[in-house]
């Protein structure tokens, strides 16, 4: 069933900004904000959950050390040992300096490829997806904030447009 | 205005007084013939234990016998020394000389890990003028603060060196006609390594970072009362020109006063490496000194976010340690060329427990704790992690230090911790004294407003 949403548009990040904190305050409930360039503090005054992508980035960086270990024990140690340098590969642990660089950047790689990857399938973002965009302008200079509509046009309407908006539309959410 | 609270005062003096009393136990335990250091050590052996019976050895208790046994079990361990310079002499002079120098390369590495300190902040203190940084105007006071004991601390190491040059002790072998006599690789270095032209170098150093010290504090009080910025602009400028000659001067100041105790060992980025271990202890101690003087309702203009920017620091910059010790030991590791491997085989076959130890405080632990950005914002967090690499740090000065001073005589002991004990009294006492003399906050700062609504 389709929704009926508000949709205002701002064009400035400040007058937006202390327009969210007023609609907050009138406890209207803030659907969505689509913006040209993140805006700072923008996702504590609409009262968002702080974000969890550094705890994923974390473990996947766990994940990388533990594959950057098993991968060298098995190629220098295990598989094919050489003698490199006068430091014939008994042990891992005899060797790991010169294994420490790999670690590292293994570490690096899986923590921030999977982290960006993260993201995108958590903001549902992927190849030839339609953009979400109501607006092109939001891509642009102007800034867009949809607010849930139950009844209460004429009033949220007024209220939008002291907050500053240049434009109050309303549509279906589909 | 900032007044010296009477506890802290009374806390410095006692900590001078109780560290000076164990630096002079330790002088007096030292062994002054070679017997006396013989039978130390031997006794040392029979009960088991290494260090603890060095300091508190009972002396001349040990048999002929023993003693014979214990040069037999030495002259091993010799062998895998990188003493090469020690050819002619005996053991017992080789121990006597290792002992002796314990108490005075105790104060070594204290003196200098608190002047090094107060010379990390000033780097850092130059760094935020010559950047123009915005958020740490409010922080500026602390760092005069803290660099207002540079002088008087390298002052004092500067006397160890003079002493040193006056063969009052051995921590720097090429300072010994003797060794020198029979060592064609110090001889070959005797144009840059010897006593008159090592001391004049020091004074410049320690002349160049006194002045700037001297300058930059002098200028911003004086723009608390100006009417315009010319003294904000001249600090900008002596802090960029300072710079210069810090990079210069620190990175020799780390050969002069480091790496020389091991004069045939030379690393290239070892300038670096103390640098970072300057830099890091110094944005621990402005952090943990800001946390104590808001405590004490001091600085209520520094928010939550400039001590989440000194954590930030204190994190990075461990990281960088790290990153700058490993350069250095992967290398030297890898190509294993004899001359260069020595410097690490002894501090891993001697000192195993600090030279590892010293990776865990100063890389994991700071990794860990202060990984987490909410941490960095909880002052007692803060603290307790400066702790560790405050320590940490000391034991890696430690770790240049005694390898090649005491070899393998070497114990955290009286000595040691009283010559912590006893700088760490004077560099509060200067500290806090010096931060009575200006207000607290550079009013006229022309950032100050900036630094004051600083918020991340």
């Amino acid at each position: 069933m389709a929704s009926k949403v508000i949709q205002a548009l701002y064009n400035d990040d400040d007058v937006l900004m202390s327009a969210v904190k007023r609609v907050k305050a009138e406890r209207h409930h803030i659907e969505e904000i689509y913006t040209p360039f993140p805006v700072h503090g923008l996702d504590k005054a609409m009262g968002l959950a702080p974000t969890r992508i550094a705890i994923t980035s974390f473990l996947y960086g766990c994940v990388g050390l533990t594959v950057a270990i098993t991968m060298m024990n098995f190629i220098m140690i295990q598989d094919w040992p050489q003698d490199i340098g006068g430091k014939p590969s008994f042990s891992y642990l005899e060797n790991m300096p010169a294994f420490v660089p790999i670690m590292f950047e293994l570490t690096v790689f899986f923590a921030a490829h999977l982290m960006v990857i993260t993201f995108y399938l958590r903001s549902r973002m992927w190849p030839f997806k339609e953009a979400e965009n109501p607006d092109v302008r939001t891509t642009d200079d102007h800034f867009l904030m949809e607010v849930a509509l139950h009844d209460n046009e004429d009033q949220l309407k007024a209220l939008l447009v002291e907050t500053g908006a240049v434009e109050v539309k309303i549509t279906e959410k589909h | 205005m900032y007044t010296f609270s009477n506890r802290l005062r009374t806390a410095a003096f006692v900590l001078m007084i109780v560290g000076a009393l164990g630096l002079v136990y330790g002088f007096f335990a030292a062994p002054s013939t070679e017997a006396e250091a013989m039978a130390m050590v031997a006794d040392a052996h029979h009960g088991e234990d290494h260090g603890a019976a060095t300091t508190h050895a009972a002396e001349g208790e040990a048999s002929h016998g023993e003693a014979h046994a214990e040069q037999a079990h030495g002259e091993e361990a010799h062998g895998a020394e990188t003493h090469e310079e020690e050819h002619g002499s005996n053991h017992g002079e080789h121990l006597l000389h290792q002992l002796q120098n314990k108490p005075w390369a105790a104060l070594y590495v204290s003196a200098f890990f608190f002047m090094m300190i107060s010379l990390g902040v000033l780097a850092f203190y130059a760094i935020q003028r010559a950047a123009q940084a915005g958020w740490s105007p409010v922080l500026f006071r602390v760092m005069e603060g803290i660099t207002s004991y540079l002088v008087p601390g390298a002052l004092i190491v500067f006397v160890i060196l003079v002493l040193s040059g006056l063969h009052m002790n051995h921590l720097f072998v090429w300072m010994d006609p003797e060794v020198v006599a029979h060592d064609a690789l110090i001889q070959g270095k005797s144009g840059y390594l010897n006593v008159p032209f090592f001391l004049v170098r020091a004074l410049i150093y320690i002349g160049g970072w006194g002045a700037y010290q001297y300058f930059s504090r002098k200028f911003s009080v004086a723009q608390d009362t100006a009417s315009d910025d010319s003294n904000f602009k001249k600090n900008f400028r002596i802090s960029a020109g300072f710079l210069v000659f810090f990079l210069v001067s620190e990175s020799m100041m780390s050969w002069d006063w480091i790496m020389s105790v091991d004069p045939h060992w030379f690393s290239t980025l070892f300038g670096w490496y103390v640098f970072a271990s300057m830099f890091v202890s110094g944005i621990t101690v402005i952090a943990m000194i800001t946390i104590y003087l808001k405590s004490k309702g001091y600085l209520e203009f520094v928010n939550d976010s400039h001590i989440h920017d000194l954590a930030k620091f204190m994190f990075g910059v461990s990281i960088f340690w790290t990153y700058l010790w490993f350069s250095q030991f992967m290398l030297i590791w890898y190509s294993n060329i004899p001359e260069e491997v020595t410097y690490f085989v002894t501090r891993i076959e001697d000192y195993k427990l600090p030279f590892f130890g010293m990776l865990v405080m100063n890389f994991i632990f700071p990794l860990l704790i202060l990984m987490n950005s909410d941490y960095k914002r909880l002052n007692w967090f803060v603290i307790m992690a400066g702790i560790v690499i405050l320590m940490g740090h000391y034991v890696d000065i430690f770790n240049m230090i005694m390898p090649a001073t005491v070899g393998d005589q070497w114990f955290i002991g009286i000595a040691e911790i009283s010559g912590v004990l006893f700088f760490a009294g004077l560099f509060i006492f200067v500290v806090f004294n010096a931060l009575t003399k200006a207000p607290l906050l550079a009013k006229r700062n022309p950032y100050i407003e900036e630094s004051k609504h600083f918020h991340y």
